[in-house]
Formats: structure tokens, sequence, C-alpha cells
């Protein structure tokens, strides 16, 4: 049931909090995320300095970078996934607890970015995990990540606890865990999980 | 600091039996390099290390080089007898033609050093070698026992490019993973076909994309056909 | 060279018995644990594993593992022009994009025999110092983070690398990623006010070192962690070719701005820190006391740096084919000698592009360092190595 957004005001000022449970829990969750401490490559450096006093990532409730991933509600993809560390990633992924979020940081883990063309470079993380936001950039600036994270936080914000968008970690019958692939004798095993990243047809 | 022909030939008289040819540079740097012959160069090594006068204590760089066969063309004139039929005579005339030979210049795989001398500040000096070919003579000896730092750089050439190094503490894959088949930076290695399309401007990766478009568009088309058939 | 008979005998590998440069085989006690540190580990520089098999909390045995970044650089560089390279190696050691591109340059510069003038060095020798600046407050702020000392040193260093950063993008329009440097020159020239906000900037770094130095240097828990833990001796760091702050810190001046004297750093007046204990702390004093030479470096040149063309007039910047032959060049990079290997076969893509990482090659020690430590200083001793991965595996 939603609350008139006016009659929410008005009640505001004479001292009377109204709100649904589902913002309250989306609020909650959603002012303390956290990230796992995990880089992989140059972009992780701009995730440090995203943290470090300039940009302070903790104005976002997100300071806590969790080195288990059991404990981190957030992976942050930060530089290029080789196809030997794309198992790694992926297992990792599957070892976070629900609710759990990706994004996506810099050329590199959206599409293999300027290494796209090396024989050991993933083109994309979302290959084998789905990305719920992708910032470009090479690296992206720390402003760039801060705003992938204020997007992030829009979109939990947004999630119903009821029906058929629930997120994942409320639907019983989700896929929570991706196989992971397999070293093979000259490509990953498989070379994309078609469950997550449909191969695109381009048609020009 | 001496230079290469004086390096040479004290190699020469410090190790009995070692060929040592020189590798001369066109570049304006001027980098010269000494070619050693596999079954003496831990001996030289060792020499160059050892020295009072060079005392080449630091292996620099270590790095492994692939030269394919390469097919040679050249025109050579050859004189050869000709008969030709002058005013109804047959003559027999000395005639100079322009052929074309082509010949194959077999491949090998070569590892390079480079030698400093921390103690004397000079250098570099550069080693090659050589193996027999790209197939199945691709030995060298290993001058980890020489110079710790080769231990890593000799991995990575073994893993990138295939030359096995005899004596080598530790030799395995050390930047692609163990069951990887291919060395990778052969310039004969194919990589895998894993990506569809990308605004660019390199043809070749155009033409792989459209040659990934078709493959797609048509099991896209069987599949389409396929479900139309169930659906009747 | 007067040293020269003091550091040949440091340093002389003869008449040693076969093996020597090898790791000790130590013998457990009890039973051996296997532990494998990594690919994902919180106090790693990234992705990177060390197989480690302790007895105990003793390290019997410790594999680095590489490969998890491997980006195929190399392989890259052979496909495309020489230039196309340049933005690549910004991308090596992410932290010192500068430092690399001069590396790669001045190879290019010896395979063609391209002259860069007055202006150009000196921009160079200004980026480049700064760059030192920032790796080495960054590495000792790491290197401290992973004692247990959660965010303060690195906040502070990254303080002043959010300074010096800000004056990379301004005058090459990019914080981490320069790609400013070109065969024969600099890709823009330093305004006037660009050059007075360095000076603002560097007069500001002493006060930092100042800081920093007393806030860390006699600071009883980093002695007790640091001292007479991970020792390299000279002859093995020699031999294994160690460069750096690493080699300094055992005792080895060999410092390539001086041996080689590349670009002009014959010009400027500047010491080489060494160590003369070995160990961790050596280490991160080294990287201390390089920082504060490196300020000195810079006053200079910002005082000497004269008006010019940054670009060389005879540099060829389209049609660019190398004749047939080889070159290695050679710098001191923040972390080590950089060096970048060559081969033209005349065409406009090099026929051979190899980088000499000094972050790779510094590892080969790694187990010898650890050997006999306890586990919960294999991470302080990886972290004084200092290296990136982006380096390590290209």
């Amino acid at each position: 049931m939603a609350v008139d957004e006016k009659l929410k005001i008005e009640l505001g000022k004479q001292g009377v909090f109204v709100t649904t449970l589902q913002e309250l829990y989306n609020w909650g969750r959603r002012s303390s995320i956290w990230p796992m401490q995990f880089g992989l490559a140059c972009c992780a450096i701009e995730m440090i300095a995203t943290t470090m006093a300039r940009y302070d990532m903790a104005r976002f409730g997100a300071e806590v970078f969790r080195p288990s991933p059991r404990q981190a509600d957030l992976m942050i993809v930060s530089g290029t996934v080789t196809k030997k560390m794309a198992p790694q990633v992926v297992r990792l992924y599957n070892q976070m607890a629900e609710p759990k979020y990706v994004i996506a940081m810099g050329a590199c883990a959206i599409s293999g970015g300027p290494f796209k063309q090396g024989y050991n470079v993933l083109k994309g993380i979302d290959r084998y995990i789905p990305v719920d936001v992708h910032i470009p950039g090479c690296p992206p600036r720390p402003e760039a990540l801060l705003h992938a994270f204020i997007t992030l936080q829009k979109k939990i914000d947004e999630q119903h606890l009821t029906g058929e968008e629930r997120p994942p970690h409320l639907d019983g019958g989700a896929q929570g865990e991706f196989p992971v692939p397999e070293y093979g004798e000259h490509d990953l095993e498989p070379p994309s999980n078609p469950g997550v990243w449909p191969v695109p047809i381009t048609i020009r | 600091m001496k230079s290469i022909e004086e390096i040479k030939s004290a190699i020469e008289a410090a190790v009995s039996g070692a060929r040592v040819g020189i590798v001369p540079n066109g570049s304006p740097s001027g980098q010269h390099s000494l070619l050693l012959d596999p079954q003496h160069a831990v001996a030289v090594a060792k020499f160059l290390r050892d020295d009072k006068e060079l005392q080449l204590d630091f292996l620099s760089n270590a790095t492994g080089v692939d030269w394919l066969d390469k097919e040679i063309t050249e025109k050579v004139k050859v004189t050869r007898p000709v008969t030709k039929t002058v005013d109804g005579v047959d003559q027999t005339m000395e005639e100079t033609v322009e052929e074309t030979r082509k010949h194959v210049q077999p491949g090998y795989l070569e590892a390079v050093y480079h030698l400093y001398s921390m103690a004397r500040k000079h250098g570099p000096v550069i080693l090659r070698m050589r193996t027999g070919n790209r197939t199945d003579q691709v030995e060298l000896p290993s001058l980890t026992p020489v110079w710790r730092s080769a231990e890593f750089q000799e991995r990575e050439i073994f893993d990138l490019f295939g030359i096995v190094f005899t004596g080598h503490p530790d030799l395995r894959r050390i930047l692609m993973w163990d069951n990887f088949k291919d060395h990778p930076m052969r310039r004969d290695y194919v990589e895998p076909d894993d990506f569809e399309y990308e605004p660019t401007a390199h043809d070749e990766v155009l033409a792989r994309a459209a040659a990934h478009r078709a493959a797609r568009q048509g099991s896209a088309v069987a599949a389409a056909e396929a479900n139309a058939g169930a659906e009747r | 060279m007067s040293n020269v008979g003091l550091q040949a005998e440091a340093t002389a590998a003869s008449g040693r018995e076969e093996g020597w440069n090898r790791p000790r085989t130590l013998t457990p006690e009890g039973e051996l644990l296997e532990v494998a540190m990594g690919p994902h580990h919180p106090s790693t520089h990234g992705v990177f594993r060390m197989d480690v098999a302790l007895d105990g909390e003793r390290v019997i045995r410790l594999k680095p593992v590489f490969g998890y970044l491997h980006r195929n650089h190399e392989k890259l560089a052979e496909g495309m022009a020489y230039l196309a390279s340049m933005p690549f190696t910004d991308r090596l050691d992410y932290i010192c994009s500068l430092t690399n591109n001069w590396a790669y340059a001045l190879a290019v510069e010896k395979l063609v025999g391209q002259e860069v003038p007055e202006r150009a060095q000196y921009l160079r020798v200004i980026l480049a110092e700064l760059t030192r600046i920032v790796n080495h407050a960054s590495s000792v702020g790491f290197l401290i983070q992973e004692m247990g000392a959660s965010g303060t040193p690195l906040m502070y260093a990254f303080r002043e690398r959010e300074k010096i950063l800000d004056l990379f993008e301004s005058l090459t329009g990019a914080r981490m990623m320069c790609n400013y440097m070109r065969f024969g020159g600099c890709r823009v020239d330093a305004s006037a006010a660009w050059l007075d906000a360095t000076r603002k900037v560097v007069a500001g770094l002493p006060r930092f070192a100042d800081e920093f130095e007393n806030l860390l240097c006699t600071n009883e828990i980093l002695m007790a962690r640091c001292q007479g833990i991970g020792i390299l001796r000279p002859e093995l760091a020699v031999n294994a070719g160690v460069t750096g702050p690493l080699l300094r810190a055992s005792g080895v001046n060999y410092d390539i701005r001086k041996v080689d004297r590349y670009g002009i750093y014959d010009r400027f007046r500047f010491r080489v820190p060494l160590g003369d204990h070995w160990d961790v702390y050596d280490r991160f004093m080294v990287r201390l006391l390089e920082l504060r030479e490196s300020i000195g470096i810079l006053e200079q040149a910002l005082k000497e740096i004269p008006a010019g063309p940054i670009m060389d007039a005879k540099a060829k910047l389209r049609g660019f084919r190398p004749k047939a032959g080889e070159a290695y060049g050679r710098i001191e990079a923040p972390k080590g000698e950089l060096g970048f290997y060559l081969i033209s076969d005349g065409g406009p893509n090099p026929y051979r592009y190899r980088v000499r990482p000094p972050s790779l090659i510094n590892l080969t020690i790694l187990e010898d360092m650890c050997l006999g430590e306890h586990l919960a200083d294999v991470v302080l001793i990886f972290g004084s190595v200092d290296i990136v991965l982006g380096e390590v595996d290209r």
C-alpha cells in the first residue's frame, strides 16, 4: 500500500513518521552496502582512492570493505578479468550471501576493454554472472564509481518485496549460484554462460 | 668495457670448443649480440659471470623470439646456352636470363639474454641461443643455475614460446594454466574465436565479426524454423 | 668507480658451490599444512597466489603462482603500430604510468637514434620523480596497511597522491593513465601556470615527508614487526636480478639513474640511499629516503627548466617504420629496472616487443626471504617487495 507523498510530508511536519515495510527494508539495505575487498587491476587503485579521504565512500555507507565474500553484499569487479581469474571470480560470487549485487567497473570488466583481443582476457564478466551496474572508463574516475554506487542504491530502493519482480533473495526459486567455468586446453569451458548472457546477434 | 669482438675471443680462449658468432644489429643502438652454441652455453655463461674483467653478474632480461619459416624469393641471373635459329642456321649462344628461385629458410626459436655488470657498472652484453627448429628440437640449456634471475623468465619463455630449458630446476607454466596446450606468443598461434562484434577499424576483426554474424544468423533462422515446425 | 673492489667482493658468485642461489630446504618438525593464499586475498596487491607449506607457523616452502592478470600486453603490442602501444604501457604498472611511458619512449628512441629536446627531458624528469613520490608513498602506505594499521598512513599517502594526480590530470588529461610521452619528446607542453602549481605542490612535499617519517619511523610496533625479518643477502639479490629499492636496501649501490645517466640525470645532485641490515625495515627506510631525494631532484629541475620545443623537429610521427634491428632500453622505474626490448623487421609494428618487468623478477627471491619466517610476516615481506600485478603478469 502506497502512502500519498503529500500526506506523508504533512504528517512528517506534525512529527508522525509514516512508511511502508518495503521502504524501511530497502532503506536499511541500501544504506549499508558492504563491498567485497577485492581488486583485480588498475581500477582497484581508483576504487581504493574512492574510499580515501578525498572521495570518502563512507558518506554512502559503504566504507566497510569485507575480506570475506560471506560478509559482503556487493562485488565491485574492478579491472580486467582474465580467463585464468574468471573461475575464481564466479566462485567468489557464488559464495556471497543473498542479496548480492555486482558493479562492473571499467571497460575491461564490461567487455575486455583495450585488452579485448587478448587470448587470456575474458570479454566481459557478464558472460558468467549477472551485472547490476556497468561503469565505463579506463579507469573510471572515483566520481564515476560513486555514481555507480548511487545508481545501485536507487535500484535497491525500487525493488518490491513481493510479486514477480521481487529480488532473488526473496524468491525461493531464483538462481543464486552460477556454474563455474573450467580451464580447457585452449579456452575456458564453456566460453560463456548462455543463461546469463545470450550471445548477441548484431545486425547492421 | 671490451668490444664485442674482444669478448668473443676471450670466450673462445677460455672455453675450449665453444663456437661463438656475432649477430650484427642494424639499428643505431649498436647493441650487437653473441650467438652461443647450446652445448657450451652454460660454461660460457659461467665464464662471463666469473671473469674478473667482465664480471657480468646481473642477468637483466631473458626473453624468447619466434622466427617463422621464411620463404626467401631471390632473383638470380643465370647464364645458359640457348640454341637459336639465325638465318636458317642453328647457332648456340650464351644468354643471361633472370630466374626467380624460392627456398625456405627453416624457422627457429631463439632465447635472448641481456647481461650487465653491477660490480663494474657496464653492459649490456647480449647472448642468443637458437633451437634446431620450431617443433621437436626445441631444447636449450637453462642458464638459471648461473643466474637465478632467469628462473621465472625462462619459465615464461617455456610457457609462451615453448622452448624447453634443460637443467631448469622448476620448469612449469607460469602465466597460463597448467593444462593449457598452446604457446600463445608464437607467431602462428591461433587464439580462440570468442568475441563477436565490436566497433573497430581493424579489418580482420570486422571480417571475424561478419563470419560470426553469418553463423549466428544461420543458426537463428534454423532455430526459428524448428520452432515454427513445433508449433504446427 | 671507487666502490668497485668492495662491491665486487660482496656480489661475487664465483667459487661458490653449485646450487648456492637456490632456496634452502627446510625440514618440518611437525606435520605440514598447505595453505593457498590468494588469488583473492585481502592483503595481496592484487590477484596473486602463494602456495605456502607451513610447519606450525613457520614457512617451509612457498611457491608464487602468477598469471591471474596476464593481459597479453606483448602479444597485442606486436599487432599494432609502435605508438599505439604507448597507452598500453600506462597499464603495466598502473601506479606509475609516466615512468612506463618513459621507458618505452627511451627504447624506441634507441632503436631509431632519436634525440629529445631539453625541455622535454626536463618535463620527463619532473613527471618521473613525481611518479616516484606517488609510488613510494603509496607502497609504504600499503606496507603499513598490511601490518594492520588500517587506513591512516595510506590516507596520508593518498592525500599527497591526489595532489600530484591533479597535476598529472591538468597536464595530460588523465589521472592515472597519462599516455604522455612520445618518441622524441612529449605530447603537450606545460604552461607556466602548471609549473607554478607544481612548484607549490613540491614546496609542500618536505612537510609531508617529515610528517610521514615522524608518524612511522620510530613507531615501536613497526620496528618490532619489520626489523630483522625478510633478510636478503646482496650476493643473492644481484644473482637473482633484483633491482630498485629492494636491491639498494640490500646494500648494493646500483641506481640506473646514476649508472646509465639516461635522459639528463647527470645534471642533478642526488644521493642513493643504501640499507645495511637488508631487512624489511631497510626497504621501508630506503623508500622514504628516496622520496626525499626525489623532492630534491624536483626542486632542481623546476628551477632549471628551459624554454624551447617539446618535440624534436626530426621526430617522425606518421609512417613510423624503424629500420631492421633491435634495441634494449631501460630506466630506473620506482620498482626497479624497467626495460623494453624491441626487434624491428622494418615494418610498422614491432616484430618482438618485450617488457622486462621489475616486479616479476623481484619476486624471484620471495621464497628465499620467507623461508623460516612466520606466516604473518610473509604478508609483510611480500608487501616490502612492492609489486604491481599489472606488471608481473602483463
